[in-house]
């Protein structure tokens, strides 16, 4: 029996197990220095929150393990043999295998800032770094202040968390304004203003210069204004790299993470990467060639079951899709809409804002031909079938416009924008596009093709 | 690492901890429950009236004040911080306490109201006595435990209704919903039944009816004394009785079928009202294990039997043998009762087989059950008789078992243990009996956003009914359980917006997949067409 182990327990491992399950009756070991059983990383902050226990965030029940066939061993990997096979743990067990499949995700971003290694200093990517934050930043009489360094989406999500136990928190952001290297300039003004309206205290343009402190964080020094501020808790929160440390001295090719084909094949035989740690050779269209998105993580897992079970295929995804939430406002964006640094000249916006509400959108289409290339959404839910059928069928922006409807996917109830939407839009761009009634026929066209 | 805190105290730290604003609010509150005991121990005020609704507002207005306190300050949106940590809602110290005292409440009212101050003959004394102003401005007659036990219910679901709607002012549908079970909570279950009561004379008299109460949650409804109380009262009477057999075999199946079970359980129901109110701080202690589903799958569906049977025996009692006294005879009913079931049944297997797989041998057995003892009642037994058993013993098994234990004692009582919905998901026949249609024929779904699920396990771990929605969700699969009472709660705190409840075509309404939305578009088609 072939022996086909996997080095991670993430999104990206637990999916390659589960259909190689599907696909086969290999012998399947998924190995994992951080936990038993597999949780959803993203659902680390719901944790410290108190929405949930930590139990709540582990998709399958223990059983399901035994039962489906793979083997867990908790374990830290040291080294990989790639000549005999074989992997050597920290605890000196040998595990041989057949396929190799390194799912080993990634690790917080440090810029060698001084001070980073000081107590009261982390990230947040592992079990074991919320576990850290108990400690560090247990409640507002240990931690008085926490500065939090890196104005993506878990540095906002730190900044939920540590509001959620009334910790004040100072948020520095180097950008302009949050997130505006993704985010097109209203979309990110709306969200400045969210965060400030939680009572954290937003420092744009801001970067970091130094931690200090003895042993432990003292406080920390702003590069752009030599501001001092005090604090008991320093979050790193910009950005995350493949965790490869471990793969440093063999004979894998590495760049910033395991750099793979097409088809997630390392340039050793049966030894594939895949999830965060894993780094494309060349980028798939718009994408980067290092993808830290749970999304991307699973879809490589679908892939590579494939072929290691006999059907070689290239990981080929789909039109680009994400979502996420700041603090109280919910994001669906499908296809690609580039910030005002990032898009082309061909790449048009139109922006639609609620007058009061934090409901905003945004749709990118092509100049010349009018073509549609993708939305954001604030606020508004929307159907990813919908729009990745559209995506797929070259709409343009004034058939989106008018089926707008169909794919609203907000609670019943909910007040609906498409008519001011489209109003807005028409008054734009001196065109009278009516809105199209919602249709049951044409979403299932979609749906269930 | 245990957080979660197991001590007395009341203060802590945030999110756990009360603020001062939160504290006085809880002693207002508590101080109307104050005056509700020392009335139970026979203090005697001497201004009923006034005490009664000093009471009542200082429950109400400590309840608001502590709404107000806690949510005001913060912008609108989910609001579960600390819901782990906290001693009451996560089966701390005060999870215990309130679980025993509510349990202990429903032991003294169902089964010894003469503590409650409940006198047979003559005044009551104690706490009920507290009630009787009230009971004699709406129905003219004095309190009973029951008008007591209906006051305090419709009070908490009001007040904690209100909390509730300020907790999701930021969703529609959860605050349509939350007024729909207030109001037909104070109007249907609370007002209507006592002014109904006030039209009773000795000419005219209606029985107690609670006009949403629909059979089987009402077992009792076709019992001898309520049929021939319906029948003397003549055309009204006569109405409430057909309206009372509509509402089970007409009205109940179209609403169904057009919106699923959540019509009733989520925006009607009495029990549902609670649970969605006074309940919703206790709904993520529903167990979510698949041993849990086993469990509920078999006992909800022999409490369903059960009631049944317990009708049929108890109607067929009181009927009589010749044609010539009644067009409804013991022959007639019984036919009418295995023909309706057979109908079900055949229906069931012959369109929906595929649907039904492992459940479909549930309800053979427990139709085989049911018809065998049709067959039994009528062979075998004599006037009221079911083999060995009477009916009344039947009867009265089931108030004791069901109508009180579970319902009330169990179901409610252990709300801080088990969660606010025990009785809706073991026990309630009617919430089978429409879980099956809504499982079967009904437009109801919970629809999956294409691949945006990241598994986080918030809409699992609020569902009050431990339905593991997270498992269909990160499968890109709708949601389609019998179970499912529609409170919406898993599409609010999803934070990727994936879940929505919705009504459309039958076709396609589950949709499952193994490759989700988001990756190459021919492996979907290659992986999703072996199915």
């Amino acid at each position: 029996m072939e022996k086909v182990v996997i080095i991670g327990n993430g999104i990206a491992g637990v999916t390659a197990a589960r259909h190689i399950r599907k696909l086969s009756d290999k012998k399947i070991t998924i190995i994992s220095a951080e936990t038993k059983y597999f949780f959803s990383r993203t659902a680390l902050m719901y944790v410290y929150m108190g929405h949930m226990k930590f139990e709540h965030t582990q998709p399958y029940e223990d059983w399901f393990w035994k039962k489906n066939k793979i083997e867990l061993v908790q374990a830290y990997v040291e080294k990989i043999d790639f000549k005999s096979k074989t992997l050597h743990t920290s605890d000196n067990r040998d595990l041989e295998y057949d396929q190799l499949i390194l799912a080993t995700g990634s690790q917080p971003n440090k810029f060698g800032w001084p001070g980073q290694n000081l107590k009261g200093v982390q990230g947040l990517v592992s079990k074991q770094d919320l576990d850290l934050l108990e400690t560090n930043a247990p409640n507002n009489k240990v931690c008085k202040r926490a500065v939090i360094v890196g104005g993506g989406l878990i540095g906002i999500e730190l900044c939920e968390m540590l509001r959620s136990r009334e910790i004040p928190v100072t948020f520095l952001v180097r950008e302009a304004s949050f997130w505006d290297g993704v985010l097109p300039s209203g979309e990110s003004q709306m969200l400045n203003e969210h965060i400030k309206k939680h009572h954290i205290d937003l420092r744009l343009g801001s970067s970091l210069r130094e931690i200090k402190g003895e042993e432990h964080v003292q406080s920390v020094i702003i590069e752009e204004t030599g501001e001092e501020i005090e604090c008991d808790f320093v979050g790193l929160t910009a950005g995350v790299s493949p965790s490869i440390d471990f793969l440093k001295s063999s004979d894998l090719q590495l760049g910033k993470g395991i750099l793979v084909n097409r088809y997630l094949e390392t340039n050793i035989k049966d030894v594939y990467a895949i999830g965060d740690c894993a780094e494309q050779r060349e980028a798939i269209g718009h994408r980067r060639p290092v993808e830290a998105v749970w999304y991307t993580g699973r879809m490589m897992g679908e892939t590579v079951a494939q072929t290691i079970c006999g059907n070689r295929r290239e990981y080929n995804p789909g039109h680009w899709f994400n979502s996420a939430k700041f603090l109280d406002i919910e994001y669906h964006t499908y296809g690609w809409v580039f910030s005002d640094k990032n898009k082309s000249e061909d790449e048009l916006h139109f922006h639609w804002r609620h007058s009061s509400e934090n409901i905003c959108l945004t749709i990118a289409y092509q100049k010349q031909t009018n073509l549609f290339l993708g939305i954001n959404t604030f606020g508004i839910r929307m159907r990813h079938e919908v729009f990745d059928h559209w995506l797929s069928e070259y709409t343009s922006i004034d058939y989106v416009m008018e089926h707008l409807k169909d794919a609203n996917f907000d609670p019943e109830f909910y007040s609906r924008y498409e008519h001011q939407i489209v109003d807005s839009y028409n008054s734009e761009k001196g065109k009278n596009i009516q809105v199209r009634k919602r249709s049951w026929k044409r979403i299932l066209s979609i749906t269930t093709n | 690492m245990r957080t979660v805190d197991r001590s007395m105290a009341l203060t802590g730290e945030p999110p756990k901890a009360l603020d001062l604003s939160q504290k006085l609010a809880t002693l207002v509150g508590l101080s109307g429950l104050g005056i509700l005991v020392l009335a139970l121990l026979n203090i005697g005020f001497s201004h009923r009236t006034f005490w009664l609704m000093a009471s009542l507002s200082a429950i109400t207005l400590g309840t608001i004040w502590f709404t107000w306190a806690s949510y005001a300050h913060k912008p609108a949106g989910i609001k579960n911080d600390g819901v782990m940590f906290k001693s009451i809602s996560s089966r701390g110290f005060w999870g215990w306490v309130s679980g025993l005292l509510l349990t202990g409440f429903y032991i003294v009212l169902y089964f010894y109201p003469q503590y409650l101050g409940l006198v047979k003959d003559g005044d009551n004394t104690g706490l009920i006595a507290l009630f009787d102003p009230l009971s004699k401005v709406l129905s003219g007659n004095p309190a009973s435990q029951w008008f007591v036990y209906g006051t305090l219910y419709t009070v908490a679901i009001l007040a904690f209704g209100i909390k509730f709607l300020y907790k999701y002012r930021h969703n529609a549908y959860e605050r349509l919903r939350t007024f729909s079970v207030m109001f037909f909570q104070t109007a249907f279950a609370f007002l209507i039944p006592e002014f109904m009561a006030r039209l009773n004379n000795e000419t005219f008299s209606l029985p107690y009816y609670d006009l949403k109460n629909i059979w089987p949650l009402n077992y009792y409804n076709f019992e001898r004394y309520r049929v021939n109380s319906f029948i003397d009262a003549g055309d009204i009477g006569l109405a409430l009785l057909i309206f009372g057999v509509l509402s089970i075999f007409v009205i109940t199946p179209i609403l169904t079928y057009k919106y699923g079970k959540r019509w009733y359980c989520s925006w009607v129901c009495g029990c549902g009202g609670l649970a969605e109110t006074v309940g919703d701080p206790f709904r993520h202690l529903s167990d979510k294990s698949q041993f849990a589903w086993k469990v509920e799958r078999w006992v909800v569906h022999s409490v369903v039997v059960f009631v049944t049977l317990m009708t049929t025996a108890v109607i067929y009692s009181y009927l009589g043998n010749a044609t010539s006294e009644y067009w409804l005879t013991k022959t007639t009913f019984l036919t009418g009762v295995a023909l309706i079931l057979t109908i079900v049944f055949a229906w069931a297997m012959i369109y929906k087989r595929e649907q039904l797989k492992k459940d479909a041998k549930y309800g053979a057995i427990g139709y085989f059950i049911i018809i065998i003892a049709l067959i039994g009642f009528h062979f075998f037994s004599g006037d009221g008789n079911v083999f060995l058993f009477k009916s009344e013993t039947l009867r009265r098994t089931y108030a004791f078992l069901i109508g009180s234990i579970f319902s009330g004692v169990i179901g409610t009582g252990f709300y801080p243990i088990f969660g606010s919905r025990v009785w809706c998901r073991f026990g309630c026949p009617m919430a089978a009996i429409l879980g099956f249609q809504q499982r079967l024929f009904s437009k109801f779904r919970i629809t999956t956003n294409g691949g945006q699920c990241i598994s986080c396990g918030n809409c699992s771990t609020y569902c009050e009914m431990g339905i593991d929605v997270r498992a269909y969700a990160q499968k890109g699969e709708n949601i389609v359980r019998s179970s499912c009472v529609g409170c919406g709660i898993c599409s609010a705190v999803c934070p990727r917006g994936v879940l929505k409840l919705e009504n459309g075509p039958l076709e396609g309404r589950i949709n499952s997949k193994d490759v989700l939305l988001g990756n190459d578009v021919d492996l979907m088609d290659l992986v999703n067409s072996k199915k």
